[in-house]
């Protein structure tokens, strides 16, 4: 009986493997495809290519600083959040879906929001263009802030998921102690989440290295300055696929690297 | 900017899921098949087409002059249905190419319609339009452009197409007939992009098609270039021939008459209405 009834809970019904099986097909198959694809023998020429190596310096430096960043506003955030648990429900539930919208909005919306609020003639981007002769998009600022405004969920939810499932009672501890909330806050409560931090910060560099459509939308696409390279791996599909192809792949290559570096269980999911 | 996962699939088909995969989006993507006609009977007017569904890609450039044509030939044929996607010409050049569900291309200069050709998917291409660039300057010219030079001033933003697309190869053109060093602020994929940055107000100044200047209409202003008559953008149509397509006959026909009508009486007078000059 007992080893029956392992045995059915150890296995699935077959229809519901078979369907995974066709959902992770969908997930998997295309990048085979651009794998399969890839113009192997030309890579590295590909890839060695001036245009490309800028498009690779100005994509890392802006998603390190839009990383940089986002752990700065998204590990308060979190804290915020994690607190939020005592809150009456309404508060409560704004307070995450304005956290969980940009993770939902197409990038492009999220790059016209930005333009109607950073832009010449946007709610902020007006008066800094009149006071200080500040404009803001077509700067690598620029993408660095569409970046951070992509990204930013995901640091914030990962350091979220951490506080909620570390043991509070280290904390109390040194709050009876007579720690302060901020002594508490930096010597035990960070120590604590240091790795839902790191997995954090990954996760938010890999979506800030993919991201496009806020950038295209909001920074504009200039070599050298705003030109990223899932952009220039778009404008290189008009002329030539195969340096497309080759971005692509460096792309993905290092999101999959970044991805099978983090533990199961501070992916995205598994933490919320 | 529909794309086909086809091809995806043709290079995976090793793989066992791909069979079921394919099965599952072909209901999602294919449409090829409409019902049978049920009610009328054939008419007398042989030029009635039958039902059947086309899809054009087209020049980003060509979006109002597209919209209007394919509801005129969408009210003189009922039971065919006109689905224009509009890109970047070098961009839908490539999804045709790479297997998207495409009926009628038409590109806003030759090189990325000989692609096609070359590769087999469309013959004898026809130049039905010509577009020549214009300056465009957001309503009431914030930054005082007066010309071409006020391109090469650093100290205003300036958008143009990129030299990937059609517009940004005529911009390139035209700047280097006239010895001018641009410099721009952003290299956008699309006219259309370019034109929503004036019209935004983001640049001060950028180069567009005439006719985008047109469309825009009260947003934007335009500055007659006089150099520009020189550098003309020729925009060819064709349908699309591949030879591994489901498309139906009644499909392939109702793509010929688009194609005829497009490049005929009725089309040049919608053309010229847009702006488009005469081949």
């Amino acid at each position: 009986m007992a080893r029956a009834a392992a045995r059915s809970t150890g296995r699935l019904a077959w229809p519901i493997t078979a369907i995974a099986v066709v959902a992770l097909a969908v997930l998997v198959l295309p990048l085979v495809a651009l794998v399969v694809r890839a113009p192997w023998a030309d890579l590295p020429e590909l890839l060695g290519s001036s245009a490309v190596l800028e498009a690779l310096v100005l994509s890392f430096t802006t998603a390190i600083t839009a990383t940089a960043v986002c752990l700065v506003l998204g590990i308060p955030l979190a804290a915020l959040i994690a607190h939020a648990e005592s809150w009456p429900t309404l508060p409560r539930r704004l307070l995450r879906a304005a956290v969980t919208v940009p993770l939902v909005l197409p990038p492009v919306v999220g790059g016209i929001a930005l333009l109607m609020l950073l832009g010449r003639r946007g709610l902020i981007g007006q008066w800094l263009d009149e006071t200080f002769g500040l404009t803001i998009p077509f700067t690598t600022g620029a993408v660095v802030i569409a970046q951070i405004f992509v990204a930013l969920p995901f640091l914030v939810f990962a350091v979220e998921g951490a506080l909620r499932s570390s043991d509070r009672r280290t904390e109390l501890a040194a709050a009876t102690l007579g720690a302060s909330r901020w002594q508490v806050f930096r010597h035990v409560t960070l120590p604590l989440v240091a790795p839902g931090v790191a997995a954090g910060a990954v996760l938010c560099f890999t979506r800030a290295l993919g991201e496009f459509g806020a950038t295209i939308t909001f920074a504009g696409s200039l070599p050298g300055t705003t030109r990223t390279l899932p952009i220039a791996s778009y404008l290189a599909m008009q002329t030539d696929p195969d340096e497309a192809v080759a971005l692509a792949l460096l792309l993905l290559a290092v999101s999959v690297i970044v991805l099978l570096t983090l533990r199961d269980r501070w992916l995205p999911g598994s933490t919320a | 900017m529909t794309r086909s996962p086809r091809t995806t699939l043709r290079t995976a088909t090793g793989l066992a899921a791909a069979a079921l995969v394919a099965l599952a989006l072909a209901g999602c993507v294919t449409s090829g098949d409409e019902p049978a006609e049920t009610s009328a009977p054939p008419t007398e007017t042989t030029a009635t087409l039958e039902a059947a569904d086309v899809t054009v890609l087209a020049a980003a450039s060509l979006t109002e002059a597209f919209d209007d044509l394919a509801a005129q030939f969408e009210e003189a044929n009922p039971d065919v249905t006109i689905t224009v996607s509009y890109g970047g010409s070098g961009a839908l050049a490539t999804q045709i190419i790479e297997g998207a569900p495409a009926d009628v291309f038409a590109s806003a200069a030759e090189p990325p319609m000989q692609q096609v050709v070359d590769a087999g998917l469309a013959t004898g291409p026809v130049v039905f339009a010509t577009n020549t660039l214009e300056l465009v300057v957001p309503a009431g010219n914030p930054a005082g452009v007066t010309g071409l030079d006020d391109l090469a001033n650093p100290d205003l933003r300036i958008a143009l197409c990129d030299e990937s697309v059609p517009c940004g190869a005529a911009s390139a053109k035209l700047l280097a007939n006239e010895g001018i060093t641009a410099a721009p602020d952003t290299l956008e994929s699309d006219v259309k992009a370019v034109l929503t940055k004036v019209s935004l107000g983001e640049v001060d100044a950028a180069l567009v098609y005439r006719t985008d200047v047109k469309a825009a209409g009260d947003d934007v202003e335009g500055i007659e270039v006089p150099a520009a008559a020189d550098v003309v953008n020729r925009y060819p149509i064709a349908a699309i021939t591949d030879p591994s397509s489901d498309a139906d006959e009644a499909q392939v026909a109702a793509a010929a008459a688009f194609v005829e009508f497009v490049t005929g009486d009725a089309g040049r007078k919608t053309l010229d209405t847009y702006g488009f000059g005469t081949p």
